[in-house]
C-alpha cells in the first residue's frame, strides 16, 4: 500500500519530491484541494469511506500516516 | 436558539438567474495550477457551470425583475404584500437598502414594511424565521422574502479556492398565514470563527483603497486582494463536519424523527464533496438529498436552498405536501435546521433574466 500511495502522490503533484519531505502539508507539497483529490483517489482505490472529521492536515503528513488513515477507514489493501 | 412556529406556509417560490454562464473548463487557464490538477476537482467538487451576474447588475435588479414577473403573472397582488424582507451580503448601496429599492421600483404601498438582513449561506433559514415572526402581526398580508447575492463581483477570477464554486442569483419566496402545520427551527452562531469566510476590506473597518484592491500572491497558487471574498476551505469544511452531524443526531432524537419521516433533505449547497461527506457522516439518504446545484448554477449563497428545491422538486412541490428537512451552514459562522411541510404551492419556477 505504501508504494501505491506514493504513486498517487506523484501523480497528484509530479513537480514535488515526496521522498524528501518530513511533512507533506507543512512543506507545502499538498494543499487542501490536493487532500480532497487524494481522499477521492484513496476511497476509489481501497473501496473505503474516509470520515469527514479525519480529513485534516495531520492525517496527510506522510505515507505511513495516510496508510493508517486508509486502514482506519476500512480500506482493502 | 430552538423554537417552533405554527400555521405558516410557503405559497410560491421563484428563482431568478443571470443569463451569463461561466464554464469551468474555460476558466482552468485563469488559475496558476497545472490544468490536470485543477480538472481533477471537476468531478469531486461538482464544478461545471456557474451563473455570473453582469458587472453592472445588482441584487435589486434581479429582485425587481422577479417581483414584477410575479405581479404581472398574478402570483401575488400588490395589495396583498405586507412586507419585503431581503437577505443578502451584497447591498446595492450602504444606504438605501434593497428592500426599499424594491418597494420603490415595484411601486408598492408605503405601508409595506421593508428591511434587509445581512446573512449569507444561512440566509434562507434566517429569512424564514424573521418572516414567520412578522406574519404573527400580518393577518392576511403576505411576506415577500428575497434571498440574493452577486458574490462573483467580490471573488478573484484567479482564486481557484473560491471562484469555481461561486454563483449569482436571487430567489423570491412568498409566505403567508395558513394551515395547522408545526415548523421546527434551530439556529446556532459562532462569531469567534467568523474569519473563516470574510471580505477583509470595503466596508467601514477597512475602506477600499488602491492598496486593498491590489492583487496579492497568496503563496498557495491563488491570487486575490483584500477587497475579495476569501474562504478558509479547510476551516469551513472542518466546521461543517464537526457541527452539523451532531445537530442532526440531536434534533432527530429530541423530536423523535428519523430519515423516513422526510421526503427531502434540502441543504445549503457549498460543493458536492462537502455534501457527500456530510451525508455519510449524518446517515442522510443521498436519493433524498440533492447535491447538484454547484454543477448547474454554482453556490448561490442564501438562495441555494430555494433553488435546490425548485430545480429538483418542482413537480412534487406543486402537487403535494413534502416534509422537508432544511439545513444551512456557513458565513458567520452559522448552522441551523428547520423541519417544515412545503407543498401544494401555487407557483414554482426558475426564470432567466438579462442581468
Amino acid at each position: 500500500m505504501n508504494e501505491q500511495i506514493m504513486e498517487m502522490l506523484n501523480e497528484l503533484r509530479p513537480e514535488f519530491d515526496f521522498e524528501d519531505s518530513d511533512d507533506f502539508v507543512m512543506d507545502g507539497l499538498l494543499d487542501s484541494f490536493d487532500i480532497i483529490s487524494l481522499v477521492s483517489m484513496l476511497e476509489e482505490k481501497y473501496e473505503c469511506k474516509v470520515d469527514g472529521l479525519d480529513i485534516v492536515p495531520e492525517n496527510f503528513s506522510s505515507v505511513d500516516v495516510i496508510v493508517e488513515l486508509v486502514k482506519k477507514s476500512g480500506g482493502k489493501s | 436558539m430552538i423554537t417552533s412556529f405554527k400555521g405558516k406556509r410557503v405559497s410560491s417560490m421563484l428563482g431568478i438567474l443571470p443569463e451569463t454562464i461561466g464554464n469551468f473548463d474555460d476558466e482552468v487557464d485563469n488559475y496558476s495550477f497545472p490544468a490536470k490538477q485543477t480538472m481533477r476537482l471537476k468531478k469531486i467538487m461538482g464544478y461545471n457551470q456557474h451563473r455570473l451576474a453582469k458587472e453592472t447588475s445588482t441584487v435589486s435588479d434581479f429582485a425587481v425583475y422577479g417581483l414584477n414577473y410575479m405581479l404581472d403573472n398574478e402570483w401575488i397582488k400588490k395589495e396583498e404584500i405586507g412586507a419585503v424582507v431581503t437577505v443578502t451580503l451584497c447591498p446595492d448601496y450602504f444606504v438605501p437598502h434593497i428592500s426599499n429599492i424594491v418597494q420603490a421600483e415595484c411601486d408598492l404601498d408605503t405601508d409595506v414594511i421593508c428591511f434587509d438582513i445581512a446573512q449569507g449561506c444561512s440566509g434562507f433559514l434566517v429569512g424564514l424565521m424573521q418572516s414567520f415572526m412578522l406574519l404573527e402581526h400580518m393577518e392576511d398580508k403576505k411576506i415577500v422574502l428575497i434571498n440574493g447575492d452577486v458574490l462573483s463581483h467580490k471573488v478573484s477570477k484567479q482564486d481557484r479556492n473560491d471562484f469555481p464554486l461561486i454563483g449569482d442569483g436571487c430567489s423570491i419566496t412568498i409566505l403567508e398565514n395558513g394551515g395547522e402545520d408545526e415548523i421546527y427551527y434551530e439556529m446556532h452562531t459562532d462569531g469567534k470563527r467568523g474569519d473563516a469566510l470574510i471580505i477583509p476590506a470595503g466596508a467601514f473597518r477597512k475602506p477600499s483603497t488602491p492598496e486593498t484592491g491590489a492583487m496579492q500572491d497568496q503563496g498557495d497558487g491563488n491570487f486575490r486582494s483584500l477587497d475579495n471574498l476569501h474562504m478558509d476551505g479547510s476551516g469551513v469544511f472542518n466546521f461543517v463536519q464537526t457541527e452539523v452531524p451532531p445537530m442532526f443526531k440531536d434534533v432527530f432524537e429530541r423530536e423523535g424523527k428519523n430519515i423516513d419521516d422526510f421526503d427531502w433533505f434540502l441543504l445549503h449547497q457549498p460543493n458536492r464533496f462537502m455534501l457527500q461527506k456530510l451525508a455519510e457522516k449524518s446517515g442522510l439518504p443521498t436519493e433524498k438529498l440533492p447535491m447538484n446545484l454547484v454543477e448547474n448554477y454554482g453556490n448561490l449563497s442564501g438562495a441555494s436552498i430555494p433553488f435546490t428545491a425548485i430545480y429538483n422538486c418542482k413537480e412534487e412541490l406543486l402537487s403535494k405536501k413534502n416534509m422537508c428537512c432544511l439545513s444551512a451552514f456557513g458565513s458567520g459562522l452559522t448552522w441551523g435546521v428547520m423541519f417544515m411541510n412545503i407543498g401544494e404551492l401555487d407557483y414554482c419556477e426558475i426564470i432567466e433574466s438579462k442581468f
